[in-house]
């Protein structure tokens, strides 16, 4: 792995370990001492933003599945990975080629869906068995010349994220976030209102498509520290906590996101000093916000029936409009 | 009509013998409608009588299986302006859960004319310039699922305006909301054809079209009548429709539920139209 291409993305993350060393001075904070733990603090900072990111323009749509399907499909991809490692001496990163196997599936779902108009879980549900199936076949048909243990796709792992793999989520988030940045406009409007989408002439085909490739690429990313079968949660827990607190859409994003960093940060924390795997723990976090948001959400409501009964208000106002 | 100084001389809407069949159950069968700018026209029927489809196609959401179908003189379902055409879908549909403000609804209707780019202080003025003509300002910074049935939809008629929609396409719009904001609603419609919009719609509430709109289509798989709301008043065109729809469920011996709502429609729709104001 010497590609000049990806030079800077070394010299970055150097620059990073050099800063996280100098707040490990600052702080005393033991977990920062190693480079391992910089790179999973990294890797875990881009999962906190891309997958609510990405997770909100699924989760408004009830596709929360589809991360779950996508990331039983990459493992079918690590799988690969690791088959053409074994066999072939490839020398490729089982995350490439999870990334490559993901994208993959996640357009036949998105064409499956376009032709039979609908998206069901019945063929979501099979894709995700297929691929997990696929990946447990390729494993055990090549687990003599396998010395890596499948553990740390399946769960997730702080101490085992390599430069390449950091240096791939980097790419990864950088496309994420800029393909958001840029159709941020259409993603929301297809989102929210998939029919007016069209009529408003949108390319509602294309940003579909590119909604679950986006989210291939965040689940592989996230795959690392989360684990295969963790990592869908991260797409939808922090957007359904935010969704709880949240008035605007803005609002809701900006706020999932912070929801997610804190989830990730703490759940990193815990799970280091507790000697627990990180994306349970994790997970557990984030749930925790979850409920914490559910019950906040509730008080506001109440609250705010108690003071101004919205529904009332809001027929009177009806009401006077329509004396006008 | 309403719209005149347009200086558009093709119709808006141009339908040519259209027809189009879901699977091989045909839906819409020749049908010609030709709808010009400032038109107020409502489009009736029974359920199952191929409205909505009507509206797809109209819009370029389908294309026809035979005819053609055009849209301000393109062919609708290439039609990319999208700014010109204002959509607003049912009102009891399922209001997404997503958190969103009336003012981020808006919002979008300035998206056809931003592209990627961001809104600048003119696309605002025209947010804040439609949310204050469906008279909305004290709402827009609430989340839109928190507001009552009537409301939504006159932010959905804003998204339009903020567009500068020349058309707009209803699809059973005050389906759900209280009879005091349907009054509200359809004054604004009526207000917006006022000053030059085209407006489309179905409805299922026959009081209302007849007290609003200028022409009514009457349609249950072809069309039964096709001319303005007085003469429709005077014809039997409503009881042949339905009438249609009765030997249709026979022949297909539709599932119980499908007949119970069909029924039930008829039923609401075959009270003497005078009769109901």
């Amino acid at each position: 792995m010497t590609n000049p291409l990806l030079a800077p993305l070394y010299w970055l993350l150097s620059a990073w370990s050099w800063l996280m060393f100098r707040l490990a001075e600052v702080t005393g904070l033991g977990l920062l001492d190693y480079p391992f733990m910089h790179r999973a603090l990294l890797v875990g900072l881009c999962i906190g933003v891309m997958a609510p990111l990405i997770g909100t323009f699924l989760v408004h749509r009830q596709l929360a599945l589809i991360g779950d399907a996508l990331a039983h499909t990459a493992f079918a991809g690590v799988a690969v990975g690791l088959f053409l490692n074994a066999v072939l001496d490839f020398g490729v990163s089982p995350y490439l080629t999870a990334v490559i196997v993901a994208m993959i599936a996640a357009l036949a779902i998105e064409l499956i869906s376009e032709v039979t108009d609908a998206y069901n879980d019945v063929s979501m549900a099979i894709v995700l068995s297929t691929g997990f199936a696929l990946g447990t076949v390729l494993i055990s048909l090549n687990a003599g010349g396998l010395s890596v243990s499948v553990d740390q796709y399946l769960f997730g792992n702080l101490a085992t994220v390599a430069a390449d793999d950091a240096a791939l989520l980097l790419v990864l988030f950088a496309v994420i976030v800029g393909t958001v940045a840029v159709a941020r406009n259409q993603l929301l409007y297809v989102t929210f209102d998939e029919t007016a989408a069209r009529v408003a002439g949108i390319r509602v085909n294309w940003y579909n498509r590119a909604t679950v490739v986006l989210t291939a690429m965040v689940v592989v990313g996230a795959m690392q520290i989360m684990g295969v079968i963790l990592v869908a949660a991260m797409l939808v827990v922090p957007v359904a906590a935010a969704t709880q607190i949240s008035r605007s859409f803005t609002g809701a994003l900006l706020s999932s996101v912070v929801l997610a960093e804190l989830a990730v940060l703490l759940g990193i924390g815990v799970s280091y000093y507790a000697e627990a795997t990180a994306g349970g723990v994790i997970v557990l976090v984030a749930v925790g916000i979850y409920l914490v948001c559910v019950a906040a959400g509730k008080l506001r409501e109440g609250r705010a029936e108690e003071t101004e009964a919205p529904e009332l208000d809001a027929m009177a106002a009806d009401r006077e409009a329509a004396d006008d | 009509m309403s719209g005149e100084g347009s200086p558009t001389s093709s119709p808006l809407i141009d339908l040519d013998g259209v027809s189009f069949a879901y699977a091989a159950t045909p839906v819409v069968e020749d049908v010609s409608l030709s709808v010009d700018s400032g038109e107020y026209v409502a489009v009736v029927g029974p359920n199952g009588s191929g409205k909505s489809t009507l509206l797809r196609l109209i819009l370029g959401l389908e294309e026809p299986d035979a005819g053609s179908a055009r849209l301000f003189g393109e062919r609708a379902a290439g039609f990319d302006a999208g700014e010109r055409v204002g959509y607003v879908a049912q009102g009891a549909r399922d209001a997404s859960s997503m958190p969103i403000t009336v003012r981020e609804v808006v919002k979008m209707g300035r998206f056809p004319h931003v592209g990627f780019g961001r809104l600048s202080a003119d696309d605002w003025a025209a947010v804040d310039d439609a949310i204050a003509t469906v008279g909305m300002e004290a709402f827009a910074d609430r989340r839109i699922t928190k507001l009552s049935g009537g409301q939504r939809q006159r932010a959905f008629i804003a998204r339009a305006l903020a567009s500068d929609a020349e058309l707009l396409v209803l699809d059973e719009p005050t389906v759900g909301v209280d009879a005091e904001s349907v009054a509200a609603f359809y004054d604004l419609l009526d207000a917006l054809n006022d000053r030059g919009i085209t407006v489309l719609l179905i409805e299922h509430d026959l009081g209302a079209v007849t007290d609003h709109a200028e022409r009514v289509v009457c349609l249950n798989r072809e069309v039964y009548f096709d001319g303005p709301t007085e003469a429709f008043l005077d014809s039997d065109a409503l009881a042949r429709a339905f009438g249609a729809t009765a030997g249709l469920v026979a022949d297909a011996g539709g599932s119980p539920a499908s007949e119970g709502e069909r029924a039930g429609t008829a039923s609401g729709l075959g009270t003497p139209p005078g009769g109901e104001d």
